[in-house]
């Protein structure tokens, strides 16, 4: 998906760990995916840059789709949708 | 006939395959054992680290905790009574708890613990409390090896209050180990 596509998206949950360190925001992203339904899409906002390595692994594991990350100014937006 | 005969013939190739792949197919469960053999502040970080994460990838997690790595699951304010001269020694000499570890470097007399625990604060890095507390949740087994535990004179009324806190021998160990895909000694 392209930048803006991301952008424009529309996202069922949106969870933000931005105020936490690895393993943090991959456990954040875990209970958030509990809590939405198969087609969802998740938004995971992250300042760590190893959440943006780390989901996509976690993702593929997991069987859900990795959409793709938007850079911001100091944080990640990296989106999931639900398997 | 003859059609007859090559259809069982192949009917009897096609049950030995289905056997032969079985046999080789991946036994291993998604399961991760941990050896905590060190007390090291630094390295019961990283071992709590992978074992949360994996929890988080819904990983199955199983840590053994043995020798210096015990320390680690006193709990500060439990005191064990009946002690003898050797076990009350080595229960002063060791950290006791999570909380007053040493680290393998730069330990510095103590103020390289506080520092790193500082800087975690400040990097939003969960604290070691924090992350035993999400291993909890996570249903991450914890076992104490009981001869290392027995060589040191630790007693069970002195561990901390975890949730699934168990006292196993080495089998249990190679046990889960044996059917764990991943292994780790640390």
């Amino acid at each position: 998906m392209t930048q803006e596509e991301l952008t424009a998206m529309e996202v069922t949950k949106s969870v933000d760990a931005r105020g936490t360190s690895c393993p943090g925001p991959l456990l954040a992203a875990k209970k958030a995916m509990g809590e939405i339904n198969s087609g969802d899409v998740l938004e995971v906002l992250s300042a760590d840059e190893g959440t943006r390595k780390d989901i996509p692994k976690w993702a593929t594991k997991k069987k859900h789709e990795y959409l793709g990350t938007v850079e911001e100014s100091g944080y990640f937006k990296i989106f999931v949708k639900k398997a | 006939m003859d059609t007859i005969e090559k259809i069982k013939e192949l009917e009897k190739q096609i049950s030995e395959l289905k056997q032969r792949t079985a046999d080789i197919e991946d036994t291993h469960k998604d399961e991760l054992s941990l050896v905590i053999m060190s007390g090291d502040m630094d390295k019961i970080l990283a071992s709590m680290i992978i074992a949360v994460g994996a929890a988080a990838m819904d990983t199955e997690v199983k840590m053994f905790f043995t020798f210096w790595g015990i320390s680690a699951l006193r709990d500060s304010k439990k005191h064990a009574k009946n002690k003898n001269f050797v076990s009350k020694m080595f229960g002063i000499m060791l950290p006791k708890g999570k909380n007053k570890l040493k680290l393998s470097n730069m330990n510095m007399a103590g103020m390289g613990p506080k520092m790193i625990r500082r800087i975690m604060k400040k990097q939003n890095v969960m604290s070691l409390d924090e992350m035993f507390k999400q291993a909890g949740e996570l249903g991450i087994e914890m076992n104490i090896c009981e001869m290392s535990m027995d060589l040191m004179g630790f007693k069970k009324e002195e561990m901390i209050d975890y949730p699934n806190l168990g006292y196993a021998g080495v089998a249990t160990f190679l046990a889960d180990a044996n059917e764990s895909r991943n292994q780790l000694f640390i």
